[in-house]
């Protein structure tokens, strides 16, 4: 063994002397990361990365990216002898003759669903924890963009394979294309050169899903750890944690055990639910043909809002001097999936305008802390899933025999009154939540226990709250909006930046509304005192109580029920 | 321990000791370590030792059986489980053995981590990443010190040039991609229909006569030439244009159409022909509900009304479907009367 150290110990240091290894590995490999599980699902965003990059591989090994119509003489024998493109044939020789093949492909589409849905989760811990503030906007904004990738590239794959569904989707893809005012026409004729479906648009999709798209999402991703690494990692607050700090576990070899496990748990987990699980079944849905298509037709999931947002829009179309301009597919297809995007990238900047705070943030927010904040990521969800709602309306209305029209005008109608709604819902149980933390400090936790004193007075008995939990309460930042401006100056002239000033003093009053102040030190200290007091007039009680009732108390030990007993006559005697 | 090196000051912090060698002071403000069981009982130590080697061990023996399921089981072998459907032999085998060996790395590494290794929280300080401001001014300094050098303010002959020339230097890029398809030109305002065309069976490609049609039913249809022109074409785009359906109601039910005259009619006797590309986004369109002659696209149920010009009657769509003026030739077979007299498919910029 120490012969192996040895020879290592040299390869290392011969590295050292040509590329400084010994200075960056000391600094680095005793890193410390912070704990947490909500932090897992950046890294399974990333480790299912990794793996759709190498099945992808693989799967590039036997696909074939042509539309050229072939007889398919393959193995699968319902489609034995029909026309279809090679894209197709391919698809289905990966399937049903390549061994491993089918294994290969079901994964790189599960890992394609989880690498989407861990982003996803990914963001919206993000967002509501206030991890986005500074000094982390930069990788706030790249994060949206590997979403927003994720999506398309995820679009671009399941396309490729040319069955009827993925050709279905493709056609919906050129009507938005083709809804594009005065461009449109162009954009569609030249992606699919010509007409749809022409006979090039596979093959031009695939360098893009597997070179361009893949290469760009890589690079954001490297810069996106990069930036993780060096700014240190965020971490919750908690006792001796602060914005100074950062507290945790070593790099090696506690992370690069859990971290390094864990991707090959998430791989692990892709492989067996690929086995176990079908996703994808092309050959259950045949060929692309125009002018087929299925019932019940769904894009994979991540697109279904804006499927959804396609499915609610109301017939709008304008036509004037010789041209149209289709609302119906344009806003939803282009102008919805553009604003939210957007609105998403500069969330951080729009909240340190209103909020005027442009210090460094490592502590965590907890959510009632933000509540403004807290009630527009619900909004923005709630946005979210009706749009989910409207565009599976078909299939909701087959499975819960529902009509078809009503859901459609449920959601076309609740999609302005319901998140607004919940914006405001959320906002007041953060708000309650933050009294709660309130009583808390003020008056301890309940016990349980209602106690009588010998004098007859009945108490309710609290008790002071951990070290641990008051520590966490204890990090909720104190708010300050800010100032309304001066109308006049000393010298009675009315400032050139008023009315600005003004918009953002009322911007910043909006936003911290209603925050519920953390109680003074002293006050703190003083209800401390009563609380111990409290506890202390309580405590033999409970003591006697916890006596009675072991473990589980009396329903659960019929050994305590009958000390119980016994403890009732001692009471009757005395 | 330098703040101003150039590097800035969380790289010269760091440069001199490692984050868990800096232990720092505040360690005593964390929640007290609990330590856990195989701290302090060396069986249980030895235990969880031993499961992390079993796992270990056992991804190494299925990664054995992976080869065997791989080399043993045919692609084309299926299992029947009862109440969970049929399995690929070979897709479940290998999924099962090539998982478990993944997964059961990934665990015992984790198991390994919980249980054996020291779990003592270490506290790390936290630097402001602003650099100190002597290493903001140098670097100002030095890129100064650069632009001076290069002369790109003082020599502005050469700046515009350049600027000039950058400025240029895209367009070849943006040039070559013009090629990528055709102009659209008059393209999506034509269709393979001409007067005199045979409508066809989709799937049969035989031509059809009344008598092919119930009352209350439709057919599925195409022009004639569509095989010839697809063959010419090489591709499908016929396919995604030109299809239509006939239709057939009681003449009675028909409360208008698209065009046509007494003499010249549309329709023939209560049946119809109308495209089946939805003007929404263009998805062919198929459900047909006979009672209330509505006709529904299963993309985004956009519903028209047959009985009624195919006007919509709900959904995203903003056009009725083109309506295909049709007759009987000598032999009684249905061809079109003219062409359609409005682009099909969905709405574009240039159309009027």
């Amino acid at each position: 063994m120490s012969a192996v150290i040895d020879a290592a110990g040299k390869a290392v240091g011969g590295l050292d002397d040509r590329i400084t290894l010994a200075n960056w590995s000391k600094r680095n490999l005793r890193k410390v990361f912070p704990d947490h599980w909500t932090f897992m699902f950046g890294e399974m965003a990333l480790y299912s990365f990794i793996i759709l990059l190498l099945t992808g591989i693989y799967l590039s090994l036997w696909f074939k990216p042509s539309m050229t119509e072939v007889i398919y003489n393959g193995s699968y024998v319902p489609l034995k002898g029909l026309k279809m493109s090679e894209a197709f044939s391919s698809s289905l020789n990966i399937s049903f003759d390549i061994r491993g093949g089918l294994l290969l492909r079901q994964m790189h589409h599960w890992a394609a669903m989880l690498f989407i849905a861990s982003m996803s989760i990914h963001v919206i811990r993000v967002f509501f924890t206030g991890a986005f503030r500074k000094p982390r906007e930069i990788n706030w904004t790249i994060g949206v963009l590997l979403l927003t990738l994720g999506f398309v590239e995820g679009f671009a794959g399941y396309s490729l394979p040319d069955d009827l569904l993925s050709g279905t989707g493709l056609r919906i893809a050129e009507g938005i294309m083709l809804s594009v005012p005065v461009v449109g026409t162009y954009v569609s004729f030249f992606a699919f050169g010509g007409e749809f479906p022409g006979d090039i648009f596979i093959s031009r999709l695939y360098g893009i899903h597997i070179l361009l798209l893949p290469g760009i999402i890589l690079a954001l991703i490297t810069a996106h750890l990069l930036i993780v690494w060096y700014q240190k990692h965020t971490q919750y607050p908690g006792k001796g944690k602060t914005n100074e700090n950062v507290v945790g576990y070593p790099f090696m070899p506690v992370y690069m055990a859990k971290a390094g496990g864990f991707f090959f748990v998430v791989f692990g987990v892709t492989v067996l639910i690929s086995g176990l699980v079908t996703i994808n079944p092309i050959w259950a849905y045949g060929p692309y043909v125009p002018d087929q298509i299925t019932a019940g037709s769904q894009p994979d999931w991540y697109m279904g809002w804006l499927e959804g947002a396609l499915r609610i829009m109301p017939n709008w179309e304008t036509v004037a001097f010789g041209h149209t301009i289709s609302w119906n597919v344009f806003i939803p297809g282009a102008i919805v999936m553009g604003i939210v995007i957007t609105l998403l990238a500069l969330y951080p900047k729009i909240e340190a305008t209103a909020t005027g705070d442009h210090g460094e943030h490592h502590l965590l927010d907890r959510p009632r802390n933000a509540p403004t904040r807290t009630g527009l990521g619900v909004m923005a969800l709630t946005f979210y899933v009706m749009l989910l709602i409207a565009g599976g309306n078909d299939i909701l209305a087959k499975n819960f025999d529902l009509s078809i029209n009503a859901i459609t005008w449920f959601t076309r109608i609740g999609i302005f009154i319901v998140p607004p709604l919940m914006f405001m819902v959320t906002k007041r149980i953060c708000l309650a939540l933050q009294r709660r933390d309130h009583d808390l400090l003020l008056h301890g936790a309940e016990s349980g226990s209602i106690v009588r004193l010998p004098h007859g007075e009945f108490i309710e008995v609290h008790q002071p709250i951990s070290a641990e939990q008051k520590a966490v309460i204890l990090s909720k930042p104190d708010v300050v909006p800010i100032p309304w401006p001066e109308k006049v100056d000393d010298n009675g002239v009315r400032p050139p930046t008023y009315r600005k000033d003004k918009l953002a003093a009322r911007l910043s009053h909006w936003f911290y509304q209603d925050n519920v102040a953390l109680p003074t030190p002293e006050q703190i200290e003083a209800a401390e005192h009563h609380i111990i007091e409290s506890a202390e007039e309580g405590a033999p009680i409970i003591a006697h109580r916890a006596q009675l009732e072991p473990e589980g108390g009396v329903l659960h030990d019929p050994s305590a029920a009958a000390l119980l007993e016994a403890d009732k006559e001692t009471v009757s005697t005395q | 321990m330098s703040h101003n090196t150039d590097n800035g000051v969380v790289e010269a912090v760091e440069g001199e000791q490692s984050d868990a060698a800096r232990l720092a002071h505040d360690e005593s403000q964390l929640p007290a370590h609990r330590p856990r069981r195989t701290d302090y009982d060396p069986r249980a130590a030895k235990r969880a030792e031993r499961q992390v080697a079993i796992m270990f061990g056992l991804s190494a023996v299925f990664t054995i059986l992976f080869v065997v399921a791989f080399v043993q089981v045919g692609t084309e072998e299926v299992l029947r489980i009862p109440f969970f459907g049929t399995f690929g032999r070979s897709n479940l085998y290998l999924g099962l053995t090539f998982g478990l060996a993944t997964l059961l790395i990934g665990t015992g590494a984790i198991h390994w981590a919980k249980k054996l290794m020291n779990d003592h929280e270490v506290v790390a300080e936290r630097h402001p990443l602003r650099s100190p401001d002597e290493s903001r001014e140098e670097a100002v300094a030095a890129f100064e010190a650069g632009a001076e050098d290069s002369g790109f303010a003082s020599r502005p002959i050469i700046r515009r040039s350049l600027l000039g020339a950058m400025a240029l230097f895209p367009i070849p890029l943006v040039m070559v991609l013009r090629d990528l398809g055709p102009l659209p030109g008059k393209v999506l305002e034509e269709t393979a229909w001409k007067p005199g065309m045979r409508i066809v069976g989709a799937d049969s490609g035989i031509a059809i006569k009344p008598s092919d049609i119930p009352v209350g039913g439709i057919v599925q249809a195409i022009p004639a030439d569509l095989p010839e022109i697809q063959e010419i074409e090489g591709n499908l785009n016929s396919r995604a244009k030109d299809v239509v359906l006939l239709v057939r109601m009681n003449p009675a039910d028909i409360v208008s159409q698209q065009g046509g005259t007494a003499e010249e009619p549309w329709d023939f006797n209560g049946i119809m022909c109308f495209s089946r590309i939805c003007t929404h986004v263009g998805c062919p369109i198929a459900l047909y509900e006979q009672r209330s002659h509505h006709l529904l696209c299963p993309c985004h149920q956009s519903t028209f009304d047959l009985a009624d010009s195919a006007n919509v009657v709900f959904g995203p769509a903003a056009r009725e479907l083109p309506q295909l003026p049709i007759m009987l030739d000598a032999e009684g077979y249905f061809v079109a009367r003219d062409g359609f007299n409005q682009p099909v498919g969905p709405s574009y910029w240039e159309r009027s």
